[in-house]
């Protein structure tokens, strides 16, 4: 069987390198090589993939918000601001 | 009252004229987002109110002299974080250790732990002996599920602070790295580092959880 080309890369190398290659902040070349390495090894491919879910669903977290009595108490001081207009 | 446009800059101008409507666009525009960062930083959602509190207090205090050279997003997240850590100093939580603790790990901690790697010694050194698995074809049935957002909180919740910082402004709300970079003072490439030790770790939670379901 023939060796595949892994890029010059161990998985344990790209799994470092995976946040620059999403952000798009790797070298011209260091990202040819983790292309390379992607596109014969499965498992870094899930890896990746898994990565990207992880940050999709970050992105998908519900809203927080304070609570109606602290919003209240806000507007109160925001009154009391614009009396004591200059 | 006056009617306000929607842009920033309509309702800086506005609430600078002290206006009302343009004072309650801004507080339900941001006050969730600032809310999940106080929590960030505060053990009990009472206090986080509070920062969130004095955060809008700080805005009504300087708004006269807020001259756009920043966004306004990024100066009112910048006094948020201020207070926060002025506040946490304050009640003697040692907020400069816990960062630094945060930054000596970060150097040394893997994104996977190593013996999920082949030895030196293996014919294919350090690739994977353990290696991941697919979570699926249609993995946002099984990731948004109420569970799944509980245990990534969870996961989030349990980070050092400077990872909980940036990947909250990142990832949970959305934000551009160099606004990050502005708010928390912090460099590109710091940022990019805590976000990717973060961003594993959340990763890393979300496998253990559907591994030990499968």
């Amino acid at each position: 069987m023939a060796t595949p080309d892994l890029g010059g890369l161990t998985c344990k190398e790209v799994v470092e390198l995976v946040t620059d290659y999403v952000e798009g902040v790797l070298p011209a070349e260091m990202r040819k090589r983790f292309d390379q390495h992607l596109s014969v090894c499965d498992p870094c491919a899930i890896y990746l993939d898994q990565m990207r879910q992880t940050v999709a669903t970050l992105g998908k977290l519900p809203e927080d918000s304070i609570s109606q009595p602290a919003l209240d108490t806000l507007l109160h001081h925001f009154r009391g601001w614009s009396r004591e207009r200059p | 009252m006056s009617s306000v446009g929607d842009s920033e800059a309509e309702l800086v101008a506005a609430l600078k004229r002290r206006d009302e409507m343009a004072f309650v666009t801004l507080l339900q525009r941001y006050q969730g987002q600032l809310m999940r960062l106080a929590l960030v930083y505060c053990r009990t959602r009472e206090l986080a109110e509070e920062v969130v509190q004095d955060t809008w207090l700080g805005v009504l205090q300087g708004i006269e002299r807020f001259e756009g050279r920043a966004s306004f997003k990024t100066w009112l997240f910048q006094i948020l974080v201020n207070r926060a850590r002025t506040r946490a100093v304050r009640e003697g939580r040692t907020l400069s250790f816990s960062s630094l603790a945060g930054e000596a790990e970060m150097e040394s901690e893997p994104a996977v732990p190593a013996d999920r790697f082949r030895t030196l010694d293996d014919p294919w050194p350090h690739n994977w002996a353990v290696p991941p698995h697919s979570w699926g074809d249609s993995p946002e049935t099984t990731l948004l599920t109420a569970e799944t957002m509980d245990l990534v909180q969870r996961a989030i919740a349990q980070l050092p602070g400077p990872q909980q910082q940036v990947i909250t402004l990142r990832d949970v709300e959305g934000w551009p790295s160099e606004d990050v970079c502005n708010v928390l003072e912090i460099s590109e490439t710091n940022q990019r580092v805590l976000l990717h030790r973060a961003r594993s770790r959340v990763r890393a939670a979300l496998e253990a959880h559907f591994e030990e379901r499968n």
